[in-house]
């Protein structure tokens, strides 16, 4: 489970994020709505043990995964190198398999520039599952895809999330992907930001 | 045969021309003797073994003073370039190295350590350091944030990070200063053994400069840019184009 304590986070004198409290149970996926530039990205990273830099705790399991709002994949490395480098423990036929389940069989020595934007999504939401999360952190993962690939991956994603149920927070500004994938939405709103619920 | 072959070599036979041109105008083989008046000299100089043995000296050094100041150059500017703490820290003493004369830190090295092997190796090693940190450390600077937020959450472990996270974004910037290096490093090698070593290219174009032997001072010179050209095209070249791979996919 993820659970979040923060009192605070400033970026220099402008205080960025307020008091927020949020638990999120194996399993349970919520999701944080919130107009750009508010924190939520901010939010995510200290969640992700990305930021240290802030007044709070934060718990959040050993084994956690994360989609970035760009694939963030290793240009110079293979589809399947790019599972098995990040997750030293996969076996072989366990990359092959994970590739497989996000439509990618055949693509496994294909670099990520000869993938389209969608396989290259696929591919680094494959590197998210690949691990067995007990955490995921999901940071607007359907942005600037054409709404067709964006259906078949939030189909794709919610699929994969009810196998491994993961604790999961998904950060989005498409009110139906959070009605689609969360049990709880919670919205961002103020300055410093704080939670609203939103459902 | 492909372009990347046939240009470089009409390039050099361009070269050649020139050579024989000036060697006509000149027309004194004691200052400037015709190429291929070169080749004799050179046969007896390889049959004779001299030729190989110094060749062989110099490179020794020349690859000990690659190494280590490709090693300690890399380590350093990917330190500095990824803590600005140290950098700022770090960065007057590499502006002072950098414009440090290579021949007063050989002077110096020599005048401290002695004429030995290892004050040659250090000398050669300290003027290269500076240039190759520089390098890297703009490479450093430049490495993505969205990857290394990545390899954290991921929690990749150190040695998978920086073999295929980092190393990687660095490639361009670690053969950019490994060609400069190269050239660099065997140009004041020479020097180094010109002032304190008793084997090696540079001794031997010493000894012939006394003798005022011009011939035998090309045969010297001409030989060890031979030997680099081949570790250009036969090391350097082939391994830019397989890092380069991914890329051309």
């Amino acid at each position: 489970m993820i659970g979040l304590h923060l009192l605070s986070k400033r970026f220099g004198a402008a205080e960025v994020l307020g008091r927020i409290d949020l638990q999120i149970a194996a399993g349970e996926t919520v999701a944080l709505l919130g107009p750009s530039g508010i924190g939520k990205s901010t939010l995510l990273r200290i969640v992700a043990g990305l930021d240290p830099d802030f007044e709070g705790r934060v718990q959040c399991p050993e084994r956690i995964a994360m989609v970035f709002q760009e694939p963030t994949l290793l240009p110079w490395r293979t589809a399947l190198q790019n599972l098995r480098l990040v997750h030293p423990g996969l076996s072989r036929a366990a990359a092959q398999d994970m590739l497989a389940r996000v439509g990618l069989t055949d693509k496994g020595r294909a670099y990520p520039a000869q993938l389209s934007l969608g396989q290259q999504r696929r591919l680094a939401l494959a590197r998210a599952f690949a691990g067995r999360p007990q955490a995921l952190v999901l940071d607007e993962p359907f942005a600037s895809l054409d709404p067709e690939t964006a259906a078949a991956m939030l189909a794709l994603t919610e699929r994969l999330i009810a196998e491994a149920r993961p604790a999961t927070l998904l950060v989005t500004h498409a009110r139906a992907e959070a009605e689609r994938l969360a049990s709880r939405i919670h919205v961002l709103v103020g300055q410093p930001a704080v939670l609203r619920e939103g459902a | 045969m492909p372009d990347r072959i046939v240009v470089p070599l009409v390039s050099i036979l361009g070269l050649f021309a020139l050579w024989a041109g000036a060697a006509a105008l000149t027309a004194d083989a004691q200052i400037l003797p015709f190429p291929w008046a070169l080749a004799e000299p050179l046969a007896e100089a390889i049959r004779s073994g001299e030729l190989p043995y110094h060749l062989g000296r110099t490179l020794i050094r020349v690859a000990w003073a690659f190494c280590l100041a490709m090693g300690l150059g890399l380590a350093l500017g990917l330190a500095m370039g990824r803590l600005p703490r140290l950098d700022r820290w770090l960065d007057p003493w590499l502006v002072v190295f950098l414009n440090l004369p290579a021949l007063v830190l050989i002077v110096l090295c020599y005048l401290w350590i002695g004429l030995t092997e290892t004050a040659a190796i250090v000398a050669v090693t300290l003027n290269k350091i500076p240039q190759v940190t520089t390098v890297i450390r703009e490479g450093a600077r430049a490495l993505s944030r969205d990857l290394d937020a990545m390899a954290r959450v991921y929690r990749m472990p150190g040695l998978a990070r920086l073999r295929h996270v980092v190393l990687p974004q660095l490639a361009p910037f670690i053969v950019a200063a490994a060609r400069s290096g190269i050239a660099v490093i065997w140009k004041i090698v020479l020097v180094v053994e010109f002032l304190g070593r008793s084997d090696g290219i540079g001794f031997q174009i010493h000894l012939y400069f006394q003798l005022f032997d011009v011939t035998m001072v090309l045969v010297y010179a001409l030989s060890f840019v031979v030997v680099m050209l081949a570790v250009e095209w036969l090391l350097l070249q082939p391994w830019e184009r397989r890092i380069r791979r991914w890329r051309a996919a």
